[in-house]
């Protein structure tokens, strides 16, 4: 009995000298708990990301396919020479923004009557309902919307059946805009939600006692309130589609490739000097977003 | 935050960057050590005999290639247990096999490479030399399969040819009367937006193959064989085509929905579709034009660095026999390279071995243009065709 006393108090002890130590040592203690994720980040991350840059300036052997180490800027040249890549990367692109306000134009109504109207029963009930989609796989998702839009699919079904006539959207770029637009809703309703709900109330009963009308209180109070959390949710919707390469597998038709497809292609070939090339061409267009993002204050803690 | 304090993050962070970098630079270069290397090692001829099985196997294969339907008698015979994994193009076949420094990274030991693939990857180095002494029924193949030139260089066999089928022209009866009969039906703007093709870049060779025969002045003997002339008139017939096409399908399986949910009527597929579409009630018929087609030629080939060679050499044994190719046949509804299957064939469905064009006379065989990997030598004497490179980029510029 004695002997576990002092055990316990020699334990005691040892864990108040290293408490100690680490309070005399603040460095220590932040070293000690950011190693682990620092280390993953530089290794994992930013390690894959510079070989993704380093192996984009080596060329394939024409004969055995086999990696060349010798530094050239030929696949860049070949990207920037050829309309083909530039079609592509536009398409990809152009989708990208389309999906990003369409989302923005349907979660924010959305959002607000969560945040600020709906009872808190709804309230549950509606974030259950935007969450639910993500409780099945994307791939799953991306498949049900192919039989719906397909030819003989429930949409044309319906649509026949009220006497109008097919709509022809299987396999087309319009398709791809539905069907990212639908996966990645969520993402969009989520931060512009939370950018909402913290509007406080006084604001907006401030700007009504000023004579405000419900247009002019939303143009130029709630809105600019909204927008980091807007531009927040448009870095997820963005991104997502920009870097997708399954949707436009799966829904898209003749003239649906994205970068992602071409890489994929690229990869299998295999050419994975150029597929790294190309791939740099997503990382700078996000680069460039999110310089834009942080003007309009999405990283800004309110 | 103190001045001093901002300095040294920043040197942290400058350190982690360096550290990045290095262990960046460490590990492409440990990679590029062990995948430069060459295939011309014509002297080797690998094993003299069958040794004793490893207790394992594993394969990289069309999904379901090794059906336990013939695979168990295999694993009882042996004891090498197989693992499956499965590939849905060629592209994901050759990626596969140069993962982990190529050669199959001494984790894979065959793999069930297609006429589009397998040259690649003997290029590469990734497969290595077979002793066909040791594969008795390799005998008895139809003759064409014995060393095609998919699969065999110099004479130096790279695997063993297993089954082989036709690329084959689909249409729906129903929408589209009267049936096709040519390969132009495809190139056709009356079928505009009903029309589906393979999105692989071999698929250049189908319009090739039209031209041989609609543009004879273009002098186009062999569709993997095209000179920059030949290849530009070929992707500009593809061009035009691309404004024709609903869907250019990645997975067969993509291309069999689309002609199910009806977006498509017409289009290049495989006779394992035309199956599969029949059995669901789908009312499609498949035609092969009177000219010939193109066609795919699949060989199981060894790994540069097969963790289990003997159980790969008794594996490619197994599969030529009579018995697991017809098994193999029906199941995949395509056609053995051992003609001595044909009874078994016809034991199994009736008539099966005539439907699958196994008991042909050799000039049927010639009508069909096997895939192979487009390289610049095509037995001119010169060095002036498009290779494979050409072909993908082309056919980026075509379908992106």
């Amino acid at each position: 009995m004695a002997e576990l006393v002092e055990a316990g108090a020699s334990l005691r002890s040892a864990r108040l000298r290293i408490s100690a130590a680490l309070w005399r040592r603040p460095w220590l203690k932040l070293g000690l708990l950011l190693a682990a994720p620092v280390l993953a980040f530089a290794v994992v991350y930013l390690g894959a990301l510079v070989s993704l840059f380093v192996s984009a300036f080596w060329q394939i052997d024409a004969f055995t396919a086999a990696v060349i180490h010798k530094w050239t800027l030929d696949n860049f040249k070949t990207l920037w020479n050829d309309h083909t890549y530039w079609r592509i990367t536009g398409r990809t692109i152009g989708i990208a923004a389309a999906v990003t306000v369409t989302d923005a134009v349907l979660a924010f109504p959305l959002a607000y009557f969560m945040a600020r109207l709906a009872t808190p029963r709804l309230r549950a009930l509606l974030f259950i309902a935007v969450l639910l989609p993500l409780w099945s796989s994307y791939l799953v998702r991306i498949y049900a919307w192919r039989t719906i839009l397909a030819k003989d699919g429930a949409l044309n079904w319906f649509l026949n059946g009220i006497g109008l006539p097919d709509t022809g959207l299987a396999y087309t770029n319009t398709a791809m805009w539905i069907v990212f637009s639908y996966v990645w809703l969520p993402f969009m309703v989520l931060p512009v939600y939370a950018a909402l709900e913290r509007i406080p109330d006084s604001y907006l009963e401030a700007s009504q006692d000023l004579g405000a009308k419900g247009s002019r209180t939303l143009r130029s109070v709630i809105l600019p309130l909204a927008l980091p959390g807007i531009v927040a949710g448009s870095i997820f919707t963005f991104s997502l589609t920009l870097g997708d390469f399954i949707t436009p597998a799966l829904v898209g038709g003749a003239g649906s490739s994205f970068i992602g497809n071409v890489v994929h292609d690229k990869v299998g070939q295999p050419d994975i000097p150029f597929a790294a090339a190309f791939a740099t061409v997503p990382v700078v267009v996000m680069a460039i977003y999110l310089l834009i993002a942080r003007r309009l204050g999405a990283f800004d803690a309110v | 935050m103190s001045r001093i304090k901002r300095r040294y993050l920043a040197w942290a962070a400058l350190g982690l960057l360096t550290g990045a970098l290095a262990v960046a630079a460490a590990g492409c270069g440990g990679g590029s050590s062990s995948s430069s290397k060459s295939s011309n090692s014509t002297t080797t001829v690998g094993p003299a005999s069958i040794g004793k099985g490893e207790g394992a196997l594993n394969l990289i294969e069309w999904p379901y290639y090794s059906d336990p339907s013939f695979a168990n008698k295999f694993i009882q015979q042996t004891g090498c247990k197989i693992h499956r994994k499965d590939a849905g193009s060629s592209n994901e076949m050759v990626a596969l096999m140069r993962a982990g420094g190529g050669g199959g990274g001494g984790q894979w030991d065959l793999v069930s490479a297609s006429g589009d693939a397998s040259l690649r990857l003997i290029r590469g180095g990734d497969v290595k030399p077979v002793n066909i002494k040791l594969i008795p029924s390799w005998n008895d193949f139809i003759p064409i399969f014995k060393s095609p030139a998919h699969n065999t260089v110099n004479g130096v066999h790279y695997g063993v040819s297993l089954q082989w089928g036709p690329n084959v022209l689909l249409y729906n009866k129903t929408k589209i009367k009267p049936g096709p009969t040519s390969w132009g039906a495809l190139y056709d703007p009356k079928y505009k937006g009903q029309i589906t093709i393979p999105n692989n870049p071999i698929q250049i060779a189908d319009a090739a193959f039209y031209l041989m025969h609609s543009q004879p002045d273009l002098g186009i003997k062999d569709p993997y064989e095209l000179n920059k002339k030949q290849f530009d008139a070929t992707i500009a017939l593809l061009k035009k085509q691309r404004k024709l096409v609903k869907l250019y399908w990645n997975y067969d399986t993509d291309g069999r929905a689309a002609f199910a949910n009806g977006d498509v009527s017409l289009g290049a597929i495989w006779p394992a579709d035309t199956a599969a579409l029949q059995q669901k009630g789908v009312p499609v018929k498949e035609v092969i034009p009177s000219v010939g087609a193109t066609g795919w030629a699949d060989t199981w080939m060894l790994a540069k660095k097969a963790p289990h060679p003997n159980c790969a050499y008794l594996w490619m044994k197994y599969v030529t026999t009579p018995k697991p190719e017809a098994q193999q046949a029906l199941i995949f509804r395509e056609t053995p390279v051992n003609p001595k299957a044909c009874p078994i064939m016809d034991k199994m469905e009736a008539g099966s071995c005539a439907k699958f064009h196994l008991n042909e006379p050799l000039p049927y065989y010639n009508t069909i243009k096997f895939w192979k990997t487009p390289i610049p030598q095509c037995g001119n004497g010169k060095n002036d065709c498009m290779d494979y490179n050409a072909w993908q980029t082309a056919w980026t510029q075509v379908t992106g």
